[in-house]
């Protein structure tokens, strides 16, 4: 039962990635260009909604479908780490044209080199898990 | 009807992404995309090479199943819910694409030079697709999350770490298309 909703929530979220455009790589590069407004009122209406919801939801104490208390943890202290890691995933981004939710959704699209660059982050992920204790955190 | 056919404007898609990691929090879960890549490394048996990869991934499974439904939506997306999906973009992005190579602009989704099976031949199409992929892969779990943990829920939350990783998002980002694509692509 619980399965099933992340099922539906994920395949509403492909969709809402496809049909947004956000998946898009010339979405990504417009973006960057400042030359549309799209891509920052995705971004903004989704964070805007997002800090007064979680306020509220502070504020009144709003609980879970499971009747908890809902808290995202706070990120691990830090600098470098947000950094560096920020700008390689910034150059990456803007060079592939996808971040990780519309690898997956192109995925599903059906354009094969996708997969070219499922395979490469899943590479870069497990070459930061071999280097990282020697990265600066 | 054909309002959903066609392209959603963002004022539809912003608040749909601020309602999916609401209904995750509700669920007891958070919104995170780039973990699941960690979790993808685990199953292949990654943890007997790097302890970060150590852990038992079925804690996560439910995101798998999240992600699993994230490429049926794009399917779905892609072939019932969209008659043309050609990116209106601004004439001034089409024209300066297509004089960088990319034909496509104005008339596609993605880029053909990239995405179209054909790209696959061509070595400068394919080092674009597994160095973009590389660096998004190595950056996310180096910075900790990716668009979906700091962009939309670490800001949420207010965090100050994930402002500095999405300020680190969008240089990196500026470098690549005002620095590195004029090397590339010339002028």
């Amino acid at each position: 039962m619980k399965n099933l909703s992340f099922l539906l929530l994920g395949i509403l979220f492909g969709i809402i990635m496809f049909k947004s455009e956000a998946a898009s790589w010339f979405r990504i590069y417009e973006m960057f260009q400042f030359k549309s407004f799209h891509m920052f009122g995705i971004m903004g209406s989704a964070l805007g909604l997002g800090i007064s919801g979680l306020y509220l939801i502070r504020q009144f104490d709003i609980k879970s479908f499971g009747g908890k208390s809902i808290n995202i943890p706070d990120k691990d202290k830090g600098v470098a780490r947000y950094i560096f890691g920020g700008l390689i995933f910034g150059l990456g981004w803007a060079l592939s044209g996808v971040c990780p939710g519309p690898i997956f959704t192109l995925v599903g699209a059906g354009y094969l080199p996708i997969f070219v660059v499922l395979l490469s982050a899943l590479l870069g992920t497990y070459v930061y898990g071999l280097m990282r204790d020697k990265l600066p955190h | 009807m054909q309002a959903i056919l066609n392209p959603w404007p963002w004022y539809v898609g912003g608040p749909l992404i601020a309602m999916i990691m609401f209904l995750l929090l509700f669920l007891g879960k958070r919104f995170g995309m780039s973990s699941n890549l960690r979790t993808m490394c685990t199953m292949c048996g990654a943890g007997k090479h790097a302890s970060f990869f150590d852990f038992d991934w079925k804690q996560n499974s439910w995101n798998l199943v999240f992600v699993a439904g994230t490429i049926l939506g794009g399917f779905l997306g892609a072939h019932y819910l969209s008659t043309d999906a050609a990116i209106d973009l601004a004439p001034s992005v089409i024209a300066d694409l297509q004089q960088k190579g990319f034909a496509s602009a104005g008339s596609a989704y993605v880029p053909t030079e990239l995405f179209a099976t054909s790209a696959l031949a061509d070595i400068g199409s394919l080092s674009m697709l597994v160095i973009g992929g590389f660096m998004v892969g190595f950056g996310a779990r180096y910075a900790g999350g990716c668009t979906s943990g700091h962009a939309i829920s670490g800001l949420s939350n207010l965090q100050a770490p994930s402002l500095v990783a999405v300020i680190g998002f969008f240089l990196g980002g500026l470098i690549m298309i005002h620095i590195c694509f004029p090397l590339i692509f010339g002028q």
